[in-house]
């Protein structure tokens, strides 16, 4: 069963295993440096469809049927979806998923979803309420654009500490018995703001709960960073990165040797993505594409997963107010011990 | 954690990185300029080949600016070229097209009247709005002065 130890931190006794991972990039994301790991590029941003939103929701369905069928099972074969997107009310993913009768969870943690869904779904199926659960996010830098900011024709201009919102979906399914990698632990994080307003910097915003959730975990189990490969922070950026490794420095702790960020990953410099990638489906496709392959050959043996997410809406941006952020992270592993 | 609001905000200033603001108004300042130039350039075509006054080629010129800048964002380029001129695309009356163009293309898929009808003035409205207030007052000052 999943235990709870410390302030905030899940433990799983029997760990649910990550049997298969998929994930769709886009065109942009897909002459980056993880092209190579990508199950699926799209050639063109559209898909063939008639609308960005379409188009985003069909990603989501091809990362999943993807996993779905690495891992050789069918939706009849899922016991819950823990999906989520950045779209006003989820829609991604609830038009993704109405076809097949699964029941459904819709999450919203905005850029942080993947890990608020691995951790529910590792919960789900280590208290034996599933046995299989498909886990799955999206973003479009399309449908976002015209949701959160302006036209995508319209020649406006970005600051240096904007990120890039990602084309891109990751899916995940977690079941209760199989191979490595393994979701060992989870930390669920709390509402945090440090009083951060400007929409264009919110790696900035973001990073105080990156720091409070590591600083939590670490203090929950008794760990220090140097016990991990890799501590992935979710979509910080630059900026925001640098903000974490600034924060947790005056908390006496130091994750600049073992520190990435999914942000940082997925674009290289010439792509002009300013401060780097976000969106629900950066994290998500990172991880799918880029880190699951090397977990599962035990090449990264520990790592801590930290999705980030905004939780503004354009309205209360409008109406003055600060940006309150979350991150969660799993602690995902090649062995058991 | 110990960092407090004003803290945090002070290091978020202090290690964000600023917009290179001279270099952009460089830019801003070319590219503006190059796009007025080349007004100035139709006006001047328009009194030499139509034979009309100079006061109506300049609003010939713009109309055919208005068109160039619709057209350009059409055709998907037009925010790359404002990525390179700055605030150079957008202080012209180019900017302006192509903040009604724009929001007319992305809006069409919510259909003619909810969509392209009600968002084409989404960017544009305020500025025609508050122009239109400010040329109100700007008129009643003028207005009051020469009742005396």
């Amino acid at each position: 069963m999943p235990k709870r130890t410390g302030k905030k931190t899940i433990l799983f006794e029997k760990p649910p295993s990550i049997i298969s991972s998929g994930s769709v990039a886009g065109k942009k994301e897909g002459e980056g440096p993880l092209a190579p790991y990508f199950d699926t590029i799209m050639k063109e941003s559209r898909m063939g469809q008639p609308s960005w939103e379409k188009a985003e929701r069909l990603m989501q369905k091809n990362s999943a049927q993807k996993a779905l069928e690495k891992a050789g099972l069918a939706f009849s074969d899922i016991d819950y979806i823990f999906a989520g997107d950045l779209l006003n009310q989820c829609v991604s993913s609830s038009y993704a998923f109405r076809e097949y009768d699964v029941s459904f969870f819709g999450l919203y943690g905005a850029c942080s979803t993947i890990a608020e869904s691995l951790c529910l779904a590792a919960v789900f199926a280590e208290s034996g309420a599933a046995k299989n659960c498909l886990c799955a996010t999206s973003s479009h830098f399309c449908s976002a654009e015209r949701q959160f900011r302006f036209p995508l024709e319209y020649g406006g201009q970005l600051t240096p500490t904007s990120q890039w919102t990602a084309t891109a979906a990751g899916a995940f399914i977690v079941s209760s018995s199989g191979a490595a990698p393994f979701v060992r632990a989870a930390t669920v994080g709390a509402i945090e703001d440090l009083g951060i307003k400007d929409i264009n910097n919110m790696g900035a915003a973001m990073a105080p709960a990156a720091a409070k959730t590591i600083g939590n975990f670490l203090a929950d189990t008794k760990t220090k960073p140097s016990d991990y490969d890799l501590i992935l922070s979710g979509d910080l950026g630059k900026v925001g990165s640098d903000m974490l490794l600034q924060l947790l420095k005056r908390e006496g702790v130091d994750i600049s040797q073992n520190h990435n960020d999914c942000g940082l990953i997925l674009f290289d410099e010439s792509q002009e993505v300013n401060a780097g990638a976000s969106g629900a489906g950066c994290s998500a496709a990172v991880l799918a594409s880029y880190i699951m392959p090397k977990l599962k050959s035990g090449e990264l043996g520990d790592i801590l997963f930290v999705a980030t997410g905004a939780l503004m809406s354009t309205l209360t941006v409008q109406q003055g107010e600060s940006i309150p952020c979350i991150a969660h992270l799993v602690r995902l592993s090649h062995g058991l011990l | 954690m110990s960092v407090t609001v004003n803290d945090y905000a002070e290091l978020v200033k202090e290690r964000s990185p600023k917009s290179a603001v001279w270099k952009n108004c460089v830019s801003a300042y070319i590219w503006g300029g190059g796009i007025c130039l080349f007004g100035e350039f139709i006006a001047n075509l328009i009194i030499r080949f139509f034979k009309i006054e100079k006061k109506e080629a300049l609003g010939f010129a713009s109309i055919a600016l208005i068109f160039i800048a619709i057209a350009l964002t059409g055709l998907n380029v037009f925010d790359s070229i404002a990525k390179k001129a700055k605030a150079g695309t957008l202080v012209p009356i180019t900017g302006f097209a192509n903040s009604m163009a724009s929001p007319a293309l992305e809006f069409r898929s919510e259909g003619f009247v909810a969509g392209l009808g009600a968002k084409i003035f989404v960017i544009a409205g305020p500025v025609i709005v508050y122009g239109l207030s400010a040329s109100v007052l700007y008129g009643l000052i003028i207005y009051i002065f020469k009742l005396f």
